[in-house]
């Protein structure tokens, strides 16, 4: 027995429903609205799981979610937990986690997970850009912490994960070629899937030719920009039992994240041995400790890899691999599906299926473990989904058939 | 200035507990502040020690002398106004004597290939308008 096994929530949930928008290139769902999109993700969960929309009674949310009160209003949903995860991305599959502790206490029955993205007259790639400015859409207000990044040109998330990148090659030897076999890998699963946005094979030598955005990262590096919603209902694992799928049992969600990690890209003054990481060491620690698994358990994981060197250091930080040793691990073949060690992003990921931040990655999982998934890992029983690195809270779900 | 972005996206929003360090930069020095209880030095400037959750500190004067702990170069304008200006080298700087605190600001007057992690560099002042200045960064 471990210490605290009074209070987990292992096994006590399960997810019972997922749901999904067609996944569109940014800007391409209009003229939906962006809640529009989430009611028709959420209403295909409920058709997946077998249940009527009312019998949803709560909602767990995360970057930022949206105005449930309206949704709620639009739907006729009587309310008996809203909740949210604080920070962004990286808050993705710890938002199931919120929705079992919602279930475990009580609080409510069965709790909707979604998110919803449009990226018409807004782009993430210039979050910390000016507001006001042309193209700066999407922009945090200035800050007294960004006022010591921003003045650099450092606009966007992705230039600032490069500068982690660019230390992680300097610090481990880690390569091009090691982001470019995520990118590959990836692509790879993304071709077999109609879902999938991507649907050309992507080859090292197109890789190379690509533009740089910000060194090291080139453009097959960065993430899709996309519209979409994705919806993941969550139950009591009893009463799981009688909805239509098998359920997805909820091993174990942790989110958080060390105060030395803290602000992470948007401070740069980590420990040097967490600044070239994914964040991610004491969540993993937490949730591995709660489902009372190892790395070696993990089937399948979906790694949430808005650009490709954070896969390589979620594999670190999760233990699938020593520290400062995963541009090796994926070039030795261990994420390719199927013929990998551990398949990775089998969906196609943020990469190359579509970018929803994150919720998609929950969405496979949940098709692998009920052995539906279109890159079936074969007899899956346990996978890894997690939240994106990201200022605190960094998140995780592990969930088992 | 090259190698910076133009000053009208710049824009900088002190608070209290930075505004001695800004105030410092308009100067064309650089500052960085200790806690008095424990002597453990942060950046940016916060309302409390992350060691010893003290609030009193003291500014120290630093020469600007640091290594470059990572770096991008950017090399895509995410907003049309910087076009004009890139490449950006964008370097985090590690600053000697000040366990581990680091500054972030473009590397100038170099061509982004010969930059490297480890270079010594010293700093330099890119005046964004009348009485705001921020720190950037010359290979030594």
């Amino acid at each position: 027995m471990n210490e605290g096994d009074g209070l987990t929530m292992r096994d006590r949930t399960a997810i019972v429903g997922v749901g999904a928008t067609p996944y569109y290139k940014r800007g391409e769902s209009v003229p939906q609205l962006p809640m529009e999109l989430a009611a028709k993700a959420l209403l295909a969960a409920c058709a997946d799981a077998g249940l009527d929309v009312h019998d949803v009674d709560g909602f767990a949310l995360y970057s930022m979610g949206f105005d449930t009160s309206l949704f709620a209003q639009w739907l006729g949903i009587d309310v008996r937990f809203a909740g949210m995860l604080t920070g962004g991305g990286g808050g993705a599959a710890g938002s199931v986690g919120l929705a079992a502790a919602a279930i475990v206490s009580g609080q409510a029955d069965c709790v909707a997970s979604i998110m919803t993205l449009q990226q018409a007259a807004s782009r993430f790639g210039a979050s910390y850009a000016p507001r006001g400015k042309p193209g700066a859409t999407y922009s945090a207000p200035p800050s007294p912490e960004g006022s010591f990044i921003q003045p650099s040109g450092l606009m966007g998330p992705g230039q600032m994960f490069a500068v982690l990148a660019q230390r992680h090659m300097h610090r481990y030897g880690t390569t091009r070629e090691h982001f470019a076999e995520v990118a590959i890998s990836t692509r790879n699963n993304a071709i077999r899937r109609p879902t999938a946005l991507m649907q050309k094979p992507l080859t090292l030598d197109e890789y190379f030719d690509a533009r740089m955005i910000a060194d090291p990262l080139c453009l097959f590096d960065f993430c899709l920009e996309c519209d979409g919603a994705v919806a993941v209902i969550t139950m009591s694992a009893e009463r799981a039992c009688d909805c239509a799928q098998p359920p997805v049992y909820v091993a174990a969600s942790a989110n958080g994240g060390a105060g030395k990690w803290g602000q992470a890209i948007t401070w740069f003054g980590m420990p040097d041995e967490y600044f070239a990481s994914s964040g991610h060491r004491t969540v993993a620690a937490d949730a591995y400790r709660m489902a009372d698994i190892g790395p070696a358990d993990v089937d399948v994981a979906l790694l949430y890899d808005h650009f490709s060197p954070m896969v390589i250091m979620q594999l670190e930080d999760y233990g699938f691999c020593p520290i400062g040793e995963g541009g090796r691990f994926v070039a030795d073949g261990n994420i390719r599906w199927p013929t990998g060690s551990l398949p990775v992003n089998t969906h196609g990921g943020n990469l190359s299926e579509a970018y929803i931040i994150g919720m998609t990655h929950v969405k496979e999982a949940v098709e692998q473990l009920r052995g539906t998934a279109v890159n079936q890992v074969e007899g899956a029983e346990v996978a890894l989904v997690t939240g994106g690195p990201a200022s605190i809270p960094v998140s995780n779900l592990v969930l088992h058939r | 200035m090259q190698g910076v972005p133009p000053a009208d996206v710049i824009r900088l929003m002190p608070n209290v507990w930075t505004e001695p360090f800004w105030r410092a930069t308009a100067e064309h020095r650089m500052v960085v502040p200790r806690c008095t209880a424990c002597g453990t030095f942060r950046l940016p400037p916060t309302p409390f020690c992350p060691s010893c959750a003290s609030q009193d500190l003291e500014w120290v004067e630093h020469d600007g002398r640091g290594t470059i702990y990572s770096f991008t170069v950017i090399r895509h304008a995410v907003i049309p106004d910087v076009l004009d200006a890139l490449p950006l080298i964008a370097a985090v700087v590690e600053l000697p004597g000040t366990g581990g605190c680091r500054l972030v600001g473009n590397v100038v007057g170099v061509a982004p290939e010969e930059v490297r992690i480890s270079q010594e560099v010293t700093v330099d002042w890119y005046d964004v308008r009348e009485g705001e200045t921020v720190p950037v960064f010359r290979l030594a």
